[in-house]
């Protein structure tokens, strides 16, 4: 049972409505296009227009910027260990103090942001697009191909993967470009398994049917059709992948399957700093802020974003 | 009647007085209903009628007590002299069903999957009555037989899925009626139905009004079916009443522009002459802050400064024919039978010339022909290994063809094979049975992609839901583009200035190709639709359905539209639609599809005005017609039972069992229609032909 309620939509106003101004329609035109062009700008100021967003892309710059800039401020490496301070609390010589062999935390903290970023950024990134690709193709090409795709990820789905990465990490000496690799070849499927359903229900729809009949071809029905449309969730996925990553890495750093020293992860930090919470908490407080802040800038990256680019959003505007 | 009137009027039933109904959104306050006034007397039938989004709903769901909480509702609704504003859901619930019944718009939704259609009716029989089980049960299956349901004592122990769309609104119609309602709301009751069951349920309301002594409110936008059913006629703009009229009144001298524009909007399938419809220019307007003055003022074709100055009242027409006639228009006085100051309230556009009528059809080029067409998909069981345990029969040996500057319709109701057709041509694959030729090209002897982009050039399609076939996350400008980038087009300037020619064309203002398509309403999209589907210069375009997701006033422009363009390209439409006025407003000749072979073909006004096949006659008789004196005295034809299922391939007539023809053979002609399927034959000299042994 519904109420018919009027539909809340800007519309647009009747054709004959005269430009406030003379503008010769040639001219008009030419500026039109100009602005037509770059949709990139109209998402981009639909995006801006939102504060949380904003707020969550400023945090996220000063992430990436102490991750990048950071060690350039001290004097100590992140391998460098200071053997006249052990476990000494933040001062002006150790900003953030050091740990029982002496590394200096700030350093650590902003390379172990640093790799995490990377790790996080990327491994979500490639399976939220390898997820998406391979959920598409599955449910646009429907048949044989469609059987064959969900076997591999249904088998994939009730592989071990835990154990299966902490083998393959182990073996390849904790390298991340390794422990990459890893996070996504396992990352995918479920993801995959869930833009194939709803991918199902969007081939069905009428301009996805329109497309095929007008002759367009099904790569690029899958890529302009079907994949933008599932956009909202692909980001909230990709947001919520790097969250799940890093915490993924922070779990296999934990157990000695991540990251290995010397190398340094928030994961591995965390990890550490986590048994000495009580005697040495600056150990564990610092990663666990810069956790927490790349997190949450993330989630109110992923809020605008959507927002901006789901032209149903009644936050969008009128842009 | 001078202002509002706040007292009920003497022998009234149901009156409402001044109801307002607004809702709370993000946009603002939502003003759905400003102001209706009506009463209801014991056995009449008032019709409220508008366009979506004009309150009629919300005017029904407020008189049962079913809005959302949020909803702020002011005014008075009292049933016999009882307010109901005020009541709580469960002193409603003692009225909702004793003393209103309701019908609504899904029946599959409106029933309970998981009981027994006979369970649901002694349900609503024991909340109001005190009644035994047996006695209650007996009542049910009553009430069912009495509705129409063959069989009604096994039928009672069906599941609501077991029945067909039209059983189900049978059901829903028995449970409205179980308890003797003095009131029975039905709210859009046949908009989900074809037309031939829309005949069979209206006459059922009918009988249960009759039965029961109920007054009916029935809430619609078809205004045939108005025109056959109701006594009085609310026609509701922008949350406001705007006219109230006995029936033939207002269709034979309404005095509210926005009325006069709905009846020229409306195509009839009973009139054979060709004039353009007289679309109503803009949309309707958002209930949120509305400006004042009369809220149809920026559509009305003769308002005057004076309209913006303060929103009419409903009042009594000055020398109206009959007492009761009131609109809300302060030029309604001056109007007479759609005429101001001696010239019509819309002027009619002129009918665009049609120079390709002069060559004879025989002589220009087919540019679809179907050849035997069939098409069989097969019906599987078992859950790993499928088996084939019969086929549905959807195409059976279709033959037609479509010459240069010809419109064909293509009319049966749902499940007759329609789609079916549309889909073996659009796919551009060989068929299983017969050939496909698409402007000369045999679609089975189509080699390469190459060759199948080229082929795609001269077929473009448009689709029923304007929304749904646009892609929400591309600009105008993308969706215009992308069948010419799709045949091989890659000048960007070359396609710009397309877009721009395309929107043109339909239209629409070429500035607006930067928007997407959630800023654009119906018609307008459906506009785009059509825009797309021209881009490549196609010889032949496909259309399903394109008006029926439309408001009637909309709808009128975009068949104009539609029309125009015709002419002007050259263009062939196949138009497969379940409207049968449209069909013969658009279309040069029309094929009637039934269970998937087309029973009847030829010139449209050949078929619409002497039809020869029986279902053709009785597809015809079942529309309902806008304008209650012919509604009255026509001769109706309706069909019992509904479609049979598509998996015999027996040989005969598949319209024998429905056929009013077939009853009045003797045995022998009967054994012929069950034993030997009638061929496509035409007599005469015209081009004429039908599928039946005895026609």
């Amino acid at each position: 049972m519904t109420t018919n309620l009027p539909p809340l939509q800007h519309t647009v106003s009747p054709v004959d409505s005269t430009p406030s101004h003379p503008i010769s329609p040639a001219e008009e035109r030419v500026a039109r296009r100009g602005e037509r062009l770059s949709r990139r700008r109209l998402y981009t100021r639909r995006f801006l227009r939102n504060r949380g967003a904003v707020a969550g892309l400023v945090i996220l710059t000063l992430l990436v910027v102490f991750a990048l800039a950071g060690p350039l401020f001290t004097s100590y490496s992140y391998t460098d260990v200071d053997f006249t301070s052990l476990t000494a609390a933040p001062s002006s010589q150790h900003w953030f103090g050091t740990n029982g062999v002496g590394n200096d935390t700030f350093a650590q903290t902003a390379h172990g942001l640093q790799r995490s970023l990377i790790i996080g950024v990327v491994v979500s990134l490639l399976t939220t697009l390898l997820a998406a690709f391979v959920g598409a193709v599955a449910a646009y090409l429907g048949g044989t191909a469609e059987k064959a795709i969900l076997g591999v990820v249904h088998f994939l789905l009730v592989v071990p993967s835990f154990l299966l990465l902490g083998l393959i990490s182990q073996k390849a000496g904790g390298d991340w470009k390794v422990l990459i690799l890893v996070l996504v070849a396992i990352g995918w499927t479920y993801g995959a398994r869930v833009v194939y359903s709803l991918c199902t229900s969007l081939r069905e729809r009428e301009y996805v049917q329109a497309a095929r009949f007008m002759g367009v071809g099904s790569l690029r029905i899958v890529l302009r059709h079907l994949v933008p449309n599932i956009g909202s969730l692909l980001i909230v996925s990709f947001t919520l992948g790097v969250v799940t990553t890093v915490q993924m890495e922070t779990a296999l750093s934990f157990i000695g399957f991540g990251v290995k020293q010397p190398d340094v992860s928030l994961g591995s930090l965390l990890g550490d700093g986590a048994s000495t919470i009580t005697s040495a908490p600056w150990l564990f407080y610092f990663p666990a802020t810069m956790l927490t802040l790349l997190t949450v800038s993330m989630a109110l990256i992923g809020d605008g974003l959507r927002d901006a680019l789901d032209p149903m959003s009644h936050s969008a505007g009128r842009a | 009647m001078t202002g509002p009137q706040t007292q009920p009027q003497p022998g009234s039933l149901l009156s409402v007085r001044n109801l307002a109904v607004s809702f709370p959104s993000e946009a603002g306050r939502v003003d759905a209903v400003r102001g209706v006034d009506f009463d209801l007397f014991p056995g009449r039938t008032l019709a409220i009628v508008g366009e979506s989004g004009s309150g009629k709903s919300v005017t029904a769901m407020a008189v049962m007590g079913l809005l959302p909480e949020y909803a702020s509702v002011t005014g008075s609704i009292t049933l016999n002299s009882r307010e109901l504003l005020g009541l709580d859901d469960r002193q409603m619930s003692q009225i909702r069903g004793r003393n209103l019944g309701m019908i609504f718009q899904d029946p599959l939704s409106s029933l309970t999957p998981i009981f027994s259609v006979g369970q649901q009716i002694v349900e609503a029989l024991e909340i109001h009555q005190n009644l035994d089980r047996d006695v209650a049960w007996k009542r049910a299956v009553e009430l069912l037989d009495l509705v129409g349901i063959p069989k009604a004592a096994e039928r009672a122990r069906s599941f609501p899925h077991e029945f067909s769309g039209g059983m189900r609104q049978r059901v829903v119609i028995a449970i409205a009626m179980a308890n003797d309602p003095q009131i029975i709301i039905a709210d859009e009751p046949t908009t989900a139905l074809d037309v031939t069951v829309q005949a069979q349920i209206l006459d059922v309301l009918r009988l249960s009004q009759t039965e029961t002594g109920a007054a009916l409110i029935m809430i619609t936008h078809d205004l045939g079916v108005v025109a056959g059913i109701a006594d009085e006629v609310l026609v509701m703009y922008a949350g406001r009443p705007v006219e109230r009229a006995p029936v033939d009144e207002l269709f034979a001298r309404p005095r509210m522009p926005y009325t006069i524009g709905l009846l020229g909007a409306v195509p009839r399938v009973d009139i054979a002459e060709r004039r353009p419809l007289v679309p109503i220019r803009g949309n309707p307007p958002l209930l949120v802050d509305l400006p004042p003055g009369c809220p149809f003022q920026p559509r009305c074709p003769v308002s005057v400064p004076e309209c913006g100055d303060r929103e009419p009242d409903l009042a009594v027409v000055a020398g109206a024919a009959v007492d009761g006639h009131s609109a809300a228009c302060i030029r309604a006085h001056e109007i007479r039978d759609g005429q101001i100051d001696g010239r019509p309230v819309y002027p009619v556009p002129l009918a665009p010339d049609v120079p390709a009528a002069r060559v004879p059809r025989q002589q220009r080029p087919a540019v679809l022909e179907l050849t035997g067409l069939s098409k069989t998909f097969p019906l599987l069981k078992g859950a790993i290994l499928k088996r084939r345990v019969g086929s549905v029969y959807a195409v059976s040996d279709v033959d037609l063809d479509i010459r240069e500057s010809e419109t064909l319709g293509l009319v049966g109701e749902s499940g007759c094979g329609k789609t079916s057709t549309l889909l073996e041509i659009m796919n551009l694959r060989p068929p299983q049975h017969g050939s496909i030729r698409i402007a000369g090209v045999d679609i089975g002897e189509l080699r390469g992609r190459d060759a199948e982009r080229q082929l795609r050039r001269k077929l473009q399609m448009v689709f029923q839901d304007p929304m749904g076939a646009l892609d929400p996350r591309m600009t105008v400008f993308d969706i215009l583009a992308e069948p010419l980038q799709a045949v091989g087009e890659a000048d960007r300037t070359a396609i710009a200035a397309r877009v721009d020619e395309l929107m043109d064309l339909v239209g629409l203002n070429p500035e607006h190709s930067d928007r997407f398509p959630i800023a654009f309403s119906g018609g307008q999209r459906q506009r785009i639709a059509i825009a797309r589907a021209l881009a490549t210069n196609p010889s032949l375009v496909v259309l399903d359905e394109p008006v029926s997701a439309l408001d009637v006033s909309i709808q009128a422009g975009v068949i104009n539209l539609l029309n125009e363009l015709k002419v002007k390209l050259g263009l062939s439409y196949l138009f497969v639609a379940h409207d049968l006025s449209v069909v013969r407003h658009i279309s040069d000749r029309v094929a009637v599809m039934y269970l998937g072979r087309i029973v009847e073909i030829g010139a449209v006004d050949q078929v619409f005005g002497a039809p020869q096949h029986p279902y053709t006659h009785a597809l015809l008789s079942a529309i309902p017609v806008p304008d209650p004196v012919v509604e009255r005295t026509r001769e109706r034809i309706v069909l019992h039972g509904e479609l049979p299922s598509p998996t015999d391939s027996a040989p005969g007539c598949r319209f024998a069992s429905r056929c009013p023809l077939y009853l009045t053979l003797d045995v022998t002609q009967q054994t012929r229609c069950t034993s030997e399927t009638p061929e496509l034959t035409g007599r005469g000299d015209t081009d004429q032909r039908n599928a039946c042994h005895f026609r």
